[in-house]
């Protein structure tokens, strides 16, 4: 792994971004939307705002990063662009680590908007401190970009590569808390939701929203959430083969 | 170059059967025949981005492939590979950046930059999306990025096609000037004949096997034919009855793009 190279091939991802401001418009903005939505979907209810509110802060990240990387690699390897680059001097962790490091930049400023609109202009309510939110949605923005870029390689096609999103991103949403709180469901979903990434990513959010100070709990929910991140990128590493048929 | 019972298996199938052959240093080789005879699994071989690879194959004095070769082996896909949602410039700076990384040698990238747009004659484009040019302008910028770190051999699988005749005289001028004045080896393939009579050294192919290694010169003379295709179609009738039983193998090598 050499520095330069990462630097410049996140340099590289986000100059691709800047020519598509589109897509950068609707990485930042929808969230912002949809969190304004859900307030007044809960304006009766502020307490269920605070803990949906919170959660999505979350959740955000890590379904449009994603996206975004499962459809860039997947353009990465059907361009060639990918062939090209693994006959250059480029290690792997090069490629993904400036990957990592152009979408989680990405992730800051997406999560610190909204971040910032709900706490400041949509009244969410926590306890603890906002900082500790955004590392909670950076970690899954960067968790969403290690899935994003370990399923393009199970995919053909870009229709292909969406459907992943209901694939592997449902499940976890439906079981992480957001809809009945974990403890509540039966003992077997439970179990399974123990063994889902983004159910920590919810448990530390909400961690966030009723405690003042750090817990244990909230530290152990991060760091099961940067550990499956790294997990998933040593996965997505390995399926990046120089030599191919 | 040298390659010695270099054979390619992929999905089962044998595209190249135990080819042994070298490549002269300094000169240019015209890979050629006709779609599907197995030229760009060869050169994938040789730059190692091929998997089945069997038997010997060297490159510049090491294995194919071996990590120390990926700065110096240029390699041009069929297909151009670039990103389209940036500039030539942009392309060519990235690229340039993960040949020569760090701030050291920014000066030197620029220049390999302008002197790569100037040698392909893009510099009227160099600060155009590569997804809007042309096919044949983005084949240039694909090529510009082979010849970023003035490498010593260069691997361009058929780097002419579809090109109007003004262009292709103006790329073969710029091959024999990088054989002649940095002293790199080229390997050239095409399936078009008329690019043979531009080469030092020829290598024809056709089902997976090499019919011959010759100059094109030779090539007229032993055969008696006047041009090289002519030489080319009276080698495949000569080989008919071997060559044959390769033929239907050879139409179904999957032309796609590899997926790494």
């Amino acid at each position: 792994m050499n520095p330069s190279r990462t630097l410049a091939t996140a340099a590289r991802v986000l100059r691709q971004l800047r020519h598509d401001p589109r897509t950068v418009a609707l990485l930042l903005l929808v969230p912002v939307v949809m969190t304004g939505l859900l307030r007044y979907v809960y304006d009766g209810s502020p307490g269920t705002f605070d803990r949906i509110g919170a959660s999505l802060l979350g959740i955000f990240p890590l379904i449009t990063m994603f996206l975004v990387t499962s459809i860039a690699t997947l353009r990465e390897r059907t361009s060639g662009t990918l062939e090209r680059l693994l006959a250059l001097p480029l290690g792997k962790a090069d490629l993904i680590g400036g990957y990592a490091l152009a979408f989680g930049l990405l992730a800051l400023v997406q999560s610190a908007l909204t971040t910032g609109v709900a706490l400041w202009a949509l009244g969410l309510d926590t306890a603890g401190s906002p900082w500790l939110l955004m590392l909670v949605a950076l970690l899954d923005a960067l968790l969403g970009t290690a899935l994003g870029l370990f399923v393009s390689a199970f995919a053909a096609s870009e229709f292909q590569a969406v459907q992943f999103m209901p694939a592997v991103i449902f499940p976890q949403l439906l079981l992480c808390g957001l809809l009945v709180p974990r403890d509540r469901m039966p003992r077997a979903l439970e179990a399974l939701s123990d063994a889902l990434p983004m159910s920590y990513a919810v448990d530390g959010m909400n961690q966030v929203v009723r405690h003042t100070d750090l817990t244990a709990g909230f530290v152990r929910d991060a760091l099961v959430v940067a550990g499956c991140a790294l997990l998933v990128l040593a996965l997505g590493a390995a399926t990046l083969r120089r030599r191919t048929a | 170059m040298e390659a010695r019972d270099l054979t390619v298996v992929r999905g089962g199938r044998t595209v190249l059967r135990s080819l042994t052959f070298s490549v002269e240093p300094g000169r240019i080789t015209g890979l050629l025949g006709p779609s599907g005879c197995g030229k760009s699994t060869l050169m994938r071989a040789l730059v190692g981005t091929q998997a089945g690879v069997t038997g010997a194959l060297t490159v510049l004095g090491r294995p194919a492939g071996h990590p120390e070769l990926r700065a110096r082996v240029g390699y041009v896909t069929q297909a151009p590979s670039v990103y389209d949602d940036l500039t030539v410039r942009q392309n060519l700076h990235y690229f340039a950046a993960v040949l020569r990384p760090g701030a050291r040698h920014r000066a030197a990238r620029a220049e390999a930059v302008e002197r790569a747009v100037a040698d392909v004659d893009l510099a009227s484009h160099a600060d155009a999306l590569a997804g809007n040019l042309s096919g044949g302008q983005r084949s240039r910028v694909s090529l510009a990025v082979a010849l970023l770190g003035t490498p010593e051999l260069l691997v361009l699988d058929e780097p002419t096609v579809g090109l109007d005749p003004v262009l292709r005289r103006d790329l073969w001028e710029l091959f024999h000037r990088i054989a002649a004045d940095r002293g790199a080896t080229l390997l050239v393939s095409s399936h078009v004949m008329d690019e043979a009579e531009r080469c030092d050294r020829l290598l024809l192919m056709r089902a997976g096997e090499i019919l011959a290694d010759d100059t094109p010169e030779a090539l007229r003379r032993s055969t008696g034919r006047p041009t090289v295709e002519a030489a080319f179609l009276h080698l495949v009738d000569r080989a008919a009855p071997t060559a044959a039983a390769g033929t239907h193998e050879d139409r179904q090598e999957q032309k796609g793009r590899p997926r790494p």
